[in-house]
């Protein structure tokens, strides 16, 4: 008796992924739990375990292979020699699945195409050529052939008005459809000869990470406000912390401050913990702070999820676990999809200020700088300090300019006198 | 026996028990009502049994042609009523198969007349039985499938007389091939049954009132047609109305008109293919107030009629009169009935001529594309210049292909030739799969096939056509 072992979907929206990698051979004998695969979309990489025992018969997908549609099947697992009998209540016929597999594409009635980012979007040749010719976005158009296939009645239905985006939809913004695709001109028409450069071809999170911010920069009516925080005290109670916290093997750091005290000033100016939707503004119940990390070709946000509830230790804890798995791209979607506040802190590598650009549908990102000693001046005697600037970029449709300042206020309050987060 | 159901089926032709497959499929305790055979006019009168016949005089027709092969017979004879009843054993088998679809999908199977009543949230269903009696069916939904018959017209004689005077019905299982028959209606009956007689020696003539035979199709295809269909002794007389249908004392005599000149024809037999009308009598349509018009049941987009419950599909829901589209329409009625329909897809649907040479066809024709106001691409390819074609003897015909200019879209294709009929399905996924002239230049055609004069048809409409 064999099984096929499918592709999984590693969220509700996926419909197609990499095979990055193989862990098992032909031949290989697993067992239930065992990895055998490393599947990749545009935003995470994520381990197939065998639900199954028994002998690897055949792999059916090369490693490295593109596009491998969800529940197609990618591996062969026979009953091997001494492997426990088959539960009876399996019928031979039916195909074990690697992990549980997202039920069948229901079918996308005429409204709504909430598209996971980056998604294939499934359009017909004819829809594609004349949504071109309209200048029309594809992905703002809801499709009305099988499994929600846009046809070219789809297209030729679709104004700028009903390709507006889905009216569910969090997000805040869709590109607009009526502006006319952009010019995009060659590195050899702007003068750049080929040849004079290596071309690495986009993999799924670079155009993820272009599109999105590309949409973003556009469309969100943005604007930066800065603040300068002192920092000694805060340096002087991370000590005191870490001894505390010492015997637990928890270390925090001051970006771990950084997380509580934006979450605790969320909690204290809940207008900035908002979200610009067609419907009405959406003012979130929980600071979920999503934190940008850099890693190896991207960036990536995990969340901590209602930080305002959880003390530094378990923020610190959480946060070093979400960097790791961040970096081997281990993350599962829900860990960095869906915060409602972020912050970009590039102090390590020395800069002082930037403003960062707004990642929807989140109405507000925090820029953090280096901290480092500065003369300040405090009445009129000039001192020394450690200083930090920070900017916090705000969607003005949300976050208006006194809002985001009362923000800072609270932000910059909580960080120089810390003994303030804990009450 | 249980009398209630979700879904009852009146006829069981193409429409009707494909419908009723799906909804077994789809969980729907299903019922079908026949008054004749399963399978309806296209498994018992009509596509099937014509195609055995033609299969014959095709094979009859090759023998006169094989010293073009280098073969020799002595002799060529053939035996009518054996090929008759080939062409019956077929519907027989295939009619069998039905009743074997109908039993592996746990459909009911009601023999019998059914006509409807009032009911709650669908018509019933009264059958009277052919074995006898009454019973009333109850369901949820009920589907009208009864079909249609051929069209008379019995004020100048096109109506069948059981002897001289034939619908496609009686022209399928005659004692003899007629030594010379006339043929009142050029659409794909009267074609394909002239074209079966035509190959057995009758003399055959074609009366169209329309300015050219095969009106449906395409006005080059028609031309051409015409030619081929000319080339082997067929006749013709277009743009002729008929008068009327007499009989004469050894057979049957025709008055036409055409430009303002009388004629008479006279045959051994005639066959009245005037086009179909759809089964609409004695169900009780009336008395419900189903909307009626010109003979069928006006039906919307996912084939419900203006009574609730009740759908009609196939030919009584009106043209084109083709299985397919029946069968397409059914699926489509259940599903939507099921709950599980999406939007209702007009995907295009191709006509077949199984003449010789064969005609086959979807979408617009050139006339119907410029009358859109489109601005068209028109390529052709013929098949004498195809390998495939030559090495076959089979060139007679071409293909022609029809885009929109602006968007690359296929509007139509046309096609005349040997087995076109089997080719025309190429075209057929292409329009609804939306493929551009892009898509379908990049699709490898093997070769060598006569499908290659697809390709370089449409290579053609857009200047790269590689062997003319």
């Amino acid at each position: 008796m064999s099984t096929d072992i499918l592709m999984p979907a590693l969220s509700p929206t996926m419909e197609e992924g990499t095979l990055a990698k193989w862990h098992v051979k032909v031949g290989d004998s697993v067992r239930s739990g065992d990895v055998i695969a490393e599947i990749e979309t545009d935003k995470a990489t994520m381990e197939v375990e065998a639900v199954d025992e028994g002998v690897v018969e055949a792999l059916l997908v090369a490693e490295g292979t593109e596009a491998v549609k969800v529940n197609a099947p990618i591996a062969r697992l026979s009953g091997g020699e001494g492997a426990a009998p088959a539960p009876v209540a399996t019928p031979a016929t039916e195909p074990a699945t690697a992990v549980a597999t997202a039920p069948a594409p229901e079918p996308v009635g005429v409204s709504a195409p909430v598209r996971a980012e980056g998604a294939r979007i499934f359009a017909s040749p004819l829809a594609r050529r004349v949504a071109g010719q309209k200048g029309l976005d594809l992905t703002a158009i809801a499709g009305s052939g099988p499994r929600g296939r846009i046809i070219l009645r789809d297209v030729e239905n679709a104004t700028p008005a009903t390709a507006a985006p889905a009216a569910t939809a969090p997000r805040a913004t869709a590109p607009a459809a009526e502006a006319p695709p952009r010019q995009v001109r060659s590195l050899e028409q702007l003068g750049i000869p080929p040849g004079s450069y290596d071309l690495k071809p986009l993999d799924g999170m670079r155009k993820t990470v272009a599109r999105r911010l590309t949409e973003s920069f556009r469309d969100v009516p943005h604007f930066p406000l800065n603040v300068d925080i002192e920092l000694d005290a805060l340096l002087e109670a991370r000590i005191a912390v870490n001894a505390m916290l010492a015997a637990e093997g928890v270390k925090v750091s001051v970006n771990d401050l950084i997380i509580k005290a934006a979450a605790v000033a969320l909690r204290r100016v809940p207008e900035a913990n908002a979200s610009f939707t067609p419907e009405g503004i959406a003012y979130h119940h929980h600071a979920d702070v999503a934190v940008a990390v850099a890693i190896d070709g991207g960036l990536i946000t995990p969340i901590i999820r209602a930080a305002e509830t959880k003390g530094l230790a378990q923020i610190a804890t959480e946060m070093k676990d979400l960097a790791e798995r961040a970096r081997s791209r281990k993350l599962k979607p829900q860990e960095f999809q869906g915060g409602t506040f972020s912050i970009s802190n590039l102090g390590m590598f020395g800069i002082r200020s930037f403003a960062s650009i707004i990642n929807e549908p989140q109405g507000a990102i925090l820029s953090v700088g280096a901290g480092e000693k500065r003369p300040v001046v405090r009445g009129d005697t000039l001192g020394i300090a450690t200083v930090m600037s920070v900017t916090l970029t705000c969607d003005h449709r949300v976050v208006d300019g006194a809002i985001g300042a009362r923000w800072l206020t609270a932000f910059k309050a909580l960080l120089e006198n810390p003994i303030a987060m804990i009450v | 026996m249980a009398d209630s159901f979700d879904l009852v089926v009146i006829g069981a032709g193409p429409g009707g028990y494909v419908a009723a497959i799906r909804a077994s499929q789809l969980g729907l305790k299903t019922a079908i009502v026949e008054r004749e055979a399963l399978g309806g006019v296209c498994l018992n009168w009509g596509c099937i049994p014509t195609k055995a016949l033609l299969k014959s005089g095709e094979v009859y027709d090759q023998l006169s042609h094989l010293a073009d092969y280098g073969l020799s017979v002595e002799g060529r004879a053939y035996d009518f009523g054996a090929i008759v009843d080939r062409s019956r054993k077929v519907a027989k088998q295939l009619s069998a198969g039905v009743a074997f679809l109908m039993k592996k999908n746990k459909i009911e199977v009601v023999s019998g007349a059914a006509s409807l009543k009032a009911g709650s949230s669908a018509p019933g269903v009264v059958v009277a039985l052919s074995a006898g009696g009454e019973r009333t069916l109850t369901a949820k939904a009920v589907i009208l499938a009864t079909g249609a018959r051929a069209r008379v017209i019995p004020a100048i004689g096109l109506v069948p007389d059981g002897d001289r005077v034939w619908t496609y019905r009686e022209a399928m299982v005659p004692k003899a091939a007629p030594a010379s028959l006339l043929v009142v209606g050029s659409g794909a009956i009267g074609i394909e049954l002239a074209s079966f007689y035509r190959s057995l020696g009758a003399e055959v003539t074609v009366i169209e009132a329309l300015p050219r035979i095969v009106p449906v199709e395409d006005e080059e295809i028609s031309a051409a047609a015409q030619k081929a269909f000319e080339k082997r002794g067929l006749k013709f007389r277009v743009g002729a109305k008929v008068t009327a249908l007499t009989k004469t004392a050894t057979g049957v005599a025709l008055s036409l008109e055409a430009d303002g000149k009388t004629e008479t024809l006279e045959a051994e037999k005639a066959i009245v293919a005037v086009g179909i009308e759809g089964n609409v009598e004695g169900l009780g349509l009336e008395s419900l107030g189903v909307t009626v018009d010109r003979g069928h049941v006006v039906i919307d987009s996912h084939c419900a009629t203006n009574v609730p419950g009740l759908y009609a599909i196939g030919d009584i829901a009106g043209p084109p009169w083709l299985a397919h589209k029946a069968s397409h329409e059914g699926v489509a009625c259940v599903e939507h009935i099921a709950g599980q329909g999406g939007a209702h897809l007009a995907a295009p649907i191709p006509g077949c001529t199984y003449s010789t040479p064969q005609i086959a066809s979807i979408g617009l024709t050139e006339g119907q594309a410029k009358a859109k106001g489109l601005d068209i691409k028109v390529g052709r390819f013929p098949f004498r210049v195809n390998g495939k074609a030559i090495a076959a003897g089979e060139t007679e015909g071409f293909v022609k292909t029809i885009f929109d200019a602006g968007t690359g879209a296929l509007v139509g294709a046309h096609m005349l030739g040997a087995e076109v009929t089997e080719m025309i399905q190429g075209f057929a996924l292409a329009m609804t799969l939306e493929a551009t002239e892009a898509e379908i230049m990049a699709t490898v055609f093997p070769h060598p096939t006569m499908s290659e004069a697809m390709h370089e048809s449409v290579l053609d409409a857009f200047g790269k056509v590689i062997h003319l």
